[in-house]
Protein backbone atom coordinates (compact mmCIF):
# COMPACT_ATOMS: atom_id res chain seq x y z
CA UNK A 1 0.00 0.00 0.00
CA UNK A 2 1.17 3.52 -0.77
CA UNK A 3 2.73 5.47 2.06
CA UNK A 4 0.14 8.25 1.81
CA UNK A 5 -2.82 5.89 2.03
CA UNK A 6 -1.22 4.17 5.01
CA UNK A 7 -0.83 7.46 6.83
CA UNK A 8 -4.42 8.47 6.05
CA UNK A 9 -5.71 5.13 7.36
CA UNK A 10 -3.65 5.43 10.52
CA UNK A 11 -5.21 8.78 11.39
CA UNK A 12 -8.69 7.84 10.19
CA UNK A 13 -8.63 4.62 12.25
CA UNK A 14 -7.53 6.54 15.36
CA UNK A 15 -10.39 9.01 14.92
CA UNK A 16 -13.02 6.39 14.13
CA UNK A 17 -12.15 4.10 17.04
CA UNK A 18 -11.74 6.94 19.53
CA UNK A 19 -15.01 8.50 18.30
CA UNK A 20 -16.71 5.16 18.90
CA UNK A 21 -15.24 4.89 22.41
CA UNK A 22 -16.18 8.50 23.23
CA UNK A 23 -19.74 7.83 22.13
CA UNK A 24 -20.00 5.16 24.84
CA UNK A 25 -20.51 8.05 27.30
CA UNK A 26 -23.66 9.19 25.50
CA UNK A 27 -26.44 8.98 28.06
CA UNK A 28 -24.25 7.88 30.99
CA UNK A 29 -21.55 10.55 31.50
CA UNK A 30 -21.17 11.77 35.10
CA UNK A 31 -23.20 14.89 34.33
CA UNK A 32 -25.23 16.35 31.50
CA UNK A 33 -22.62 18.80 30.17
CA UNK A 34 -20.14 15.97 29.71
CA UNK A 35 -22.75 13.78 28.10
CA UNK A 36 -23.22 16.54 25.49
CA UNK A 37 -19.46 17.21 25.24
CA UNK A 38 -18.39 13.60 24.66
CA UNK A 39 -21.26 13.00 22.22
CA UNK A 40 -20.27 16.09 20.25
CA UNK A 41 -16.56 15.23 20.30
CA UNK A 42 -17.41 11.71 19.12
CA UNK A 43 -19.45 13.13 16.24
CA UNK A 44 -16.55 15.39 15.22
CA UNK A 45 -13.96 12.59 15.38
CA UNK A 46 -16.10 10.28 13.26
CA UNK A 47 -16.62 13.14 10.79
CA UNK A 48 -12.86 13.58 10.56
CA UNK A 49 -12.45 9.83 10.06
CA UNK A 50 -14.92 9.90 7.19
CA UNK A 51 -13.14 12.75 5.40
CA UNK A 52 -9.78 11.00 5.82
CA UNK A 53 -11.18 7.66 4.61
CA UNK A 54 -12.59 9.45 1.57
CA UNK A 55 -9.15 10.72 0.59
CA UNK A 56 -7.69 7.25 1.13
CA UNK A 57 -10.58 5.62 -0.76
CA UNK A 58 -9.88 7.69 -3.89
CA UNK A 59 -6.32 6.46 -3.88
CA UNK A 60 -7.19 2.83 -3.11
CA UNK A 61 -10.21 2.80 -5.47
CA UNK A 62 -12.71 1.80 -2.82
CA UNK A 63 -15.20 3.67 -0.59
CA UNK A 64 -14.97 5.29 2.85
CA UNK A 65 -17.53 2.85 4.28
CA UNK A 66 -15.60 -0.19 3.05
CA UNK A 67 -12.41 1.13 4.60
CA UNK A 68 -14.15 1.94 7.87
CA UNK A 69 -16.14 -1.25 8.30
CA UNK A 70 -15.12 -4.03 5.91
CA UNK A 71 -11.54 -4.63 6.97
CA UNK A 72 -10.59 -7.31 9.51
CA UNK A 73 -9.65 -6.04 13.00
CA UNK A 74 -5.97 -6.88 12.44
CA UNK A 75 -5.91 -4.62 9.38
CA UNK A 76 -6.74 -1.49 11.39
CA UNK A 77 -3.80 0.81 12.01
CA UNK A 78 -5.04 2.66 15.11
CA UNK A 79 -2.95 3.12 18.26
CA UNK A 80 -3.63 0.93 21.29
CA UNK A 81 -4.53 4.02 23.31
CA UNK A 82 -7.81 4.51 21.44
CA UNK A 83 -8.90 0.87 21.50
CA UNK A 84 -9.42 0.44 25.22
CA UNK A 85 -12.83 0.36 26.80
CA UNK A 86 -12.36 2.80 29.68
CA UNK A 87 -15.32 2.84 32.03
CA UNK A 88 -13.60 5.10 34.58
CA UNK A 89 -13.83 8.86 34.21
CA UNK A 90 -10.21 9.55 35.18
CA UNK A 91 -8.98 7.16 32.48
CA UNK A 92 -11.32 8.68 29.91
CA UNK A 93 -10.06 12.19 30.66
CA UNK A 94 -6.43 10.99 30.73
CA UNK A 95 -6.85 9.39 27.29
CA UNK A 96 -8.63 12.49 25.96
CA UNK A 97 -5.77 14.70 27.12
CA UNK A 98 -3.01 12.40 25.82
CA UNK A 99 -4.74 11.91 22.48
CA UNK A 100 -5.40 15.60 21.89
CA UNK A 101 -1.80 16.41 22.77
CA UNK A 102 -0.44 13.87 20.26
CA UNK A 103 -3.05 14.76 17.64
CA UNK A 104 -2.16 18.48 17.85
CA UNK A 105 1.47 17.69 16.97
CA UNK A 106 0.42 15.42 14.13
CA UNK A 107 -1.95 18.05 12.70
CA UNK A 108 0.77 20.74 12.85
CA UNK A 109 3.04 18.49 10.77
CA UNK A 110 0.32 17.68 8.27
CA UNK A 111 -0.66 21.34 7.87
CA UNK A 112 2.93 22.06 6.83
CA UNK A 113 2.93 19.17 4.31
CA UNK A 114 3.71 19.69 0.59
CA UNK A 115 0.63 17.63 -0.17
CA UNK A 116 -1.93 20.43 -0.56
CA UNK A 117 -4.93 18.13 -0.25
CA UNK A 118 -3.69 16.61 2.99
CA UNK A 119 -2.57 19.97 4.40
CA UNK A 120 -5.96 21.53 3.58
CA UNK A 121 -7.93 18.75 5.26
CA UNK A 122 -5.63 18.85 8.31
CA UNK A 123 -6.23 22.60 8.64
CA UNK A 124 -9.97 22.07 8.41
CA UNK A 125 -9.88 19.32 11.05
CA UNK A 126 -7.74 21.51 13.31
CA UNK A 127 -10.39 24.25 13.39
CA UNK A 128 -12.65 21.80 15.25
CA UNK A 129 -9.89 20.22 17.31
CA UNK A 130 -9.19 23.58 18.96
CA UNK A 131 -12.37 23.05 20.96
CA UNK A 132 -11.42 19.48 21.90
CA UNK A 133 -8.08 20.74 23.19
CA UNK A 134 -9.81 23.48 25.18
CA UNK A 135 -12.05 20.87 26.79
CA UNK A 136 -9.13 18.49 27.52
CA UNK A 137 -7.09 21.32 29.02
CA UNK A 138 -10.01 22.42 31.19
CA UNK A 139 -10.22 18.92 32.66
CA UNK A 140 -6.45 18.63 33.01
CA UNK A 141 -6.37 21.86 35.03
CA UNK A 142 -9.18 20.57 37.22
CA UNK A 143 -7.64 17.13 37.89
CA UNK A 144 -3.87 17.54 37.58
CA UNK A 145 -3.24 17.06 41.31
CA UNK A 146 -5.69 14.21 41.79
CA UNK A 147 -3.77 10.96 42.45
CA UNK A 148 -6.24 8.81 40.50
CA UNK A 149 -5.88 11.04 37.44
CA UNK A 150 -2.09 11.14 37.69
CA UNK A 151 -2.02 7.32 37.94
CA UNK A 152 -4.30 7.03 34.87
CA UNK A 153 -2.00 9.34 32.87
CA UNK A 154 1.04 7.25 33.87
CA UNK A 155 -0.76 4.06 32.94
CA UNK A 156 -1.93 5.24 29.51
CA UNK A 157 0.99 7.40 28.37
CA UNK A 158 3.07 4.41 27.15
CA UNK A 159 0.24 3.42 24.77
CA UNK A 160 0.26 6.67 22.75
CA UNK A 161 1.31 5.89 19.19
CA UNK A 162 1.88 2.15 19.82
CA UNK A 163 0.70 0.50 16.63
CA UNK A 164 2.42 -2.91 16.67
CA UNK A 165 -0.42 -5.27 17.39
CA UNK A 166 -3.84 -4.70 18.86
CA UNK A 167 -5.59 -5.32 22.15
CA UNK A 168 -8.44 -7.87 22.34
CA UNK A 169 -10.68 -4.88 23.02
CA UNK A 170 -10.36 -3.77 19.39
CA UNK A 171 -11.87 -7.06 18.22
CA UNK A 172 -14.76 -6.66 20.67
CA UNK A 173 -15.39 -3.13 19.47
CA UNK A 174 -15.14 -4.21 15.82
CA UNK A 175 -17.80 -6.86 16.45
CA UNK A 176 -20.16 -4.22 17.84
CA UNK A 177 -19.26 -1.56 15.28
CA UNK A 178 -19.77 -3.73 12.21
CA UNK A 179 -22.61 -5.96 13.44
CA UNK A 180 -25.42 -4.15 11.63
CA UNK A 181 -23.43 -3.79 8.44
CA UNK A 182 -22.43 -7.45 8.44
CA UNK A 183 -26.07 -8.48 8.89
CA UNK A 184 -27.07 -6.71 5.66
CA UNK A 185 -26.65 -7.99 2.10
CA UNK A 186 -23.41 -6.77 0.47
CA UNK A 187 -23.76 -3.41 -1.24
CA UNK A 188 -26.55 -2.09 1.00
CA UNK A 189 -26.37 1.68 1.24
CA UNK A 190 -27.52 3.74 4.22
CA UNK B 1 -29.23 29.22 -17.85
CA UNK B 2 -26.89 31.62 -16.08
CA UNK B 3 -24.83 31.20 -12.91
CA UNK B 4 -26.87 34.04 -11.35
CA UNK B 5 -30.07 32.01 -11.79
CA UNK B 6 -28.44 29.04 -10.10
CA UNK B 7 -27.18 31.19 -7.20
CA UNK B 8 -30.70 32.61 -6.77
CA UNK B 9 -32.18 29.11 -6.70
CA UNK B 10 -29.60 27.88 -4.17
CA UNK B 11 -30.32 30.92 -1.99
CA UNK B 12 -33.79 29.44 -1.41
CA UNK B 13 -32.45 26.21 0.12
CA UNK B 14 -32.55 26.37 3.93
CA UNK B 15 -29.83 24.90 6.12
CA UNK B 16 -31.40 21.59 7.24
CA UNK B 17 -30.48 22.14 10.90
CA UNK B 18 -30.81 25.93 11.11
CA UNK B 19 -33.60 26.59 8.60
CA UNK B 20 -33.63 30.36 9.17
CA UNK B 21 -30.56 30.70 6.97
CA UNK B 22 -29.89 29.43 3.46
CA UNK B 23 -26.90 27.47 2.21
CA UNK B 24 -25.79 30.66 0.41
CA UNK B 25 -26.03 32.74 3.64
CA UNK B 26 -23.95 30.05 5.30
CA UNK B 27 -21.20 30.57 2.72
CA UNK B 28 -20.80 26.89 1.87
CA UNK B 29 -21.35 27.32 -1.88
CA UNK B 30 -17.92 28.13 -3.21
CA UNK B 31 -18.43 28.12 -6.95
CA UNK B 32 -21.16 27.73 -9.55
CA UNK B 33 -20.21 26.97 -13.17
CA UNK B 34 -22.73 26.56 -15.95
CA UNK B 35 -21.58 24.56 -18.99
CA UNK B 36 -24.42 24.10 -21.45
CA UNK B 37 -26.91 21.77 -19.76
CA UNK B 38 -24.59 20.94 -16.89
CA UNK B 39 -24.31 22.88 -13.63
CA UNK B 40 -21.25 22.28 -11.52
CA UNK B 41 -21.42 23.36 -7.87
CA UNK B 42 -18.51 23.21 -5.46
CA UNK B 43 -19.42 23.27 -1.83
CA UNK B 44 -17.53 22.89 1.42
CA UNK B 45 -18.78 21.21 4.59
CA UNK B 46 -19.07 23.38 7.70
CA UNK B 47 -18.20 20.90 10.44
CA UNK B 48 -16.98 17.58 9.06
CA UNK B 49 -19.28 15.49 11.23
CA UNK B 50 -22.36 17.52 10.39
CA UNK B 51 -25.13 15.26 9.09
CA UNK B 52 -26.57 18.23 7.17
CA UNK B 53 -23.83 17.69 4.57
CA UNK B 54 -25.64 14.99 2.56
CA UNK B 55 -29.00 16.73 2.90
CA UNK B 56 -27.56 19.99 1.50
CA UNK B 57 -25.84 18.16 -1.35
CA UNK B 58 -29.01 16.30 -2.32
CA UNK B 59 -31.23 19.38 -2.05
CA UNK B 60 -28.87 21.43 -4.23
CA UNK B 61 -28.83 18.68 -6.83
CA UNK B 62 -32.63 18.40 -6.74
CA UNK B 63 -33.07 22.16 -7.13
CA UNK B 64 -30.75 22.24 -10.16
CA UNK B 65 -32.64 19.32 -11.71
CA UNK B 66 -35.87 21.31 -11.24
CA UNK B 67 -34.28 24.15 -13.18
CA UNK B 68 -33.86 21.69 -16.03
CA UNK B 69 -30.12 21.14 -15.84
CA UNK B 70 -27.88 18.23 -14.96
CA UNK B 71 -26.35 18.79 -11.49
CA UNK B 72 -22.79 17.96 -10.51
CA UNK B 73 -22.38 18.80 -6.85
CA UNK B 74 -18.84 18.34 -5.62
CA UNK B 75 -17.92 18.28 -1.92
CA UNK B 76 -14.56 20.00 -1.44
CA UNK B 77 -12.67 18.87 1.66
CA UNK B 78 -10.23 21.77 1.86
CA UNK B 79 -9.88 24.53 4.42
CA UNK B 80 -11.76 27.24 2.55
CA UNK B 81 -14.75 27.46 4.92
CA UNK B 82 -14.67 29.27 8.22
CA UNK B 83 -17.47 30.94 10.16
CA UNK B 84 -16.27 34.25 8.62
CA UNK B 85 -17.91 33.01 5.38
CA UNK B 86 -21.39 33.43 6.89
CA UNK B 87 -22.84 36.55 5.24
CA UNK B 88 -23.85 39.67 7.19
CA UNK B 89 -27.45 38.89 6.30
CA UNK B 90 -26.99 35.32 7.53
CA UNK B 91 -25.57 36.54 10.85
CA UNK B 92 -28.56 38.81 11.36
CA UNK B 93 -30.97 35.95 10.60
CA UNK B 94 -29.20 33.78 13.17
CA UNK B 95 -29.43 36.49 15.81
CA UNK B 96 -33.13 37.07 15.09
CA UNK B 97 -33.72 33.33 15.57
CA UNK B 98 -32.06 33.39 19.02
CA UNK B 99 -28.75 31.85 17.91
CA UNK B 100 -25.85 34.19 18.64
CA UNK B 101 -23.68 34.53 15.51
CA UNK B 102 -20.00 33.45 15.69
CA UNK B 103 -17.38 35.98 16.81
CA UNK B 104 -15.29 37.07 13.80
CA UNK B 105 -11.89 35.32 13.65
CA UNK B 106 -10.21 38.72 13.62
CA UNK B 107 -11.55 39.21 17.17
CA UNK B 108 -9.61 36.10 18.24
CA UNK B 109 -6.47 37.44 16.55
CA UNK B 110 -6.83 40.70 18.44
CA UNK B 111 -7.36 38.90 21.76
CA UNK B 112 -4.55 36.44 21.18
CA UNK B 113 -1.67 38.83 20.59
CA UNK B 114 1.76 38.07 22.07
CA UNK B 115 0.68 39.38 25.48
CA UNK B 116 -2.08 36.81 25.77
CA UNK B 117 -0.86 33.65 24.05
CA UNK B 118 -3.50 30.91 24.16
CA UNK B 119 -2.23 27.95 26.12
CA UNK B 120 -1.90 24.86 23.98
CA UNK B 121 -1.49 21.41 25.42
CA UNK B 122 1.88 21.06 27.19
CA UNK B 123 4.28 22.18 24.43
CA UNK B 124 3.15 25.79 24.64
CA UNK B 125 2.88 26.28 20.89
CA UNK B 126 -0.31 27.69 19.48
CA UNK B 127 -1.50 26.68 16.04
CA UNK B 128 -2.73 29.24 13.53
CA UNK B 129 -6.24 27.87 14.01
CA UNK B 130 -6.06 28.39 17.78
CA UNK B 131 -4.66 31.88 17.40
CA UNK B 132 -7.88 33.08 15.77
CA UNK B 133 -10.34 31.10 17.86
CA UNK B 134 -11.46 32.56 21.18
CA UNK B 135 -9.74 30.84 24.11
CA UNK B 136 -11.60 29.22 26.97
CA UNK B 137 -10.87 32.26 29.12
CA UNK B 138 -12.46 34.51 26.51
CA UNK B 139 -15.45 32.21 26.09
CA UNK B 140 -15.93 32.39 29.85
CA UNK B 141 -15.69 36.19 29.81
CA UNK B 142 -18.41 38.73 29.12
CA UNK B 143 -17.46 39.20 25.46
CA UNK B 144 -20.54 37.60 23.93
CA UNK B 145 -23.91 39.26 23.50
CA UNK B 146 -27.25 37.69 24.32
CA UNK B 147 -29.27 37.47 21.08
CA UNK B 148 -32.49 38.19 23.00
CA UNK B 149 -31.71 41.28 25.10
CA UNK B 150 -28.28 42.36 23.80
CA UNK B 151 -26.61 42.21 27.23
CA UNK B 152 -22.98 41.14 27.47
CA UNK B 153 -23.57 39.74 30.95
CA UNK B 154 -23.49 36.18 29.62
CA UNK B 155 -21.54 33.11 30.71
CA UNK B 156 -20.38 29.88 29.10
CA UNK B 157 -22.40 26.84 30.18
CA UNK B 158 -20.79 24.28 27.85
CA UNK B 159 -18.27 24.49 24.99
CA UNK B 160 -20.38 21.83 23.27
CA UNK B 161 -24.05 21.95 22.36
CA UNK B 162 -26.81 20.12 20.53
CA UNK B 163 -24.95 20.20 17.19
CA UNK B 164 -21.20 20.40 16.48
CA UNK B 165 -21.44 24.08 15.50
CA UNK B 166 -22.92 25.38 18.78
CA UNK B 167 -21.93 26.19 22.34
CA UNK B 168 -24.34 26.81 25.21
CA UNK B 169 -24.43 30.14 27.07
CA UNK B 170 -26.65 31.74 29.70
CA UNK B 171 -27.70 35.38 29.88
CA UNK B 172 -27.69 36.65 33.47
CA UNK B 173 -29.54 39.83 32.46
CA UNK B 174 -32.66 38.25 30.95
CA UNK B 175 -32.10 34.80 32.52
CA UNK B 176 -32.31 33.08 29.20
CA UNK B 177 -30.11 30.20 28.06
CA UNK B 178 -29.07 30.56 24.42
CA UNK B 179 -26.93 28.90 21.78
CA UNK B 180 -23.79 30.49 20.39
CA UNK B 181 -22.39 29.57 16.97
CA UNK B 182 -18.76 28.46 17.52
CA UNK B 183 -16.04 30.42 15.74
CA UNK B 184 -14.00 28.08 13.54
Amino acid sequence: MQERAQLLLEIADDELILGWRDSEWTGIAPFLEEDVAFSSIAQNEIGHARALYELAARELETTADELAFDRAPEEYRCARLVELRLPSWEHTIARHFLYEEADALRLEELKASDDAELAGLAAKIDREEVYHRMHAQMWFDRLENEPRFVAALDELRPLVGVRNGHTPELTELWEEMTMVRRSQPAGTTW
Amino acid sequence: MTAEQVWAALAEIPDPEIPVISVVDLGVVREVRVEDERVHVEFTPTFLGCPALEVMRDQMAARITELGAEPQVEVVLDDSWSTDRITAEGREKLRAAGLAPPAPRSAGRRFNGPADEPRALSDGSASAASAETPTLVQLQSNGFRCPYCGSRDTGLENIFGPTPCRSLRYCRACRQPFEQFKTI
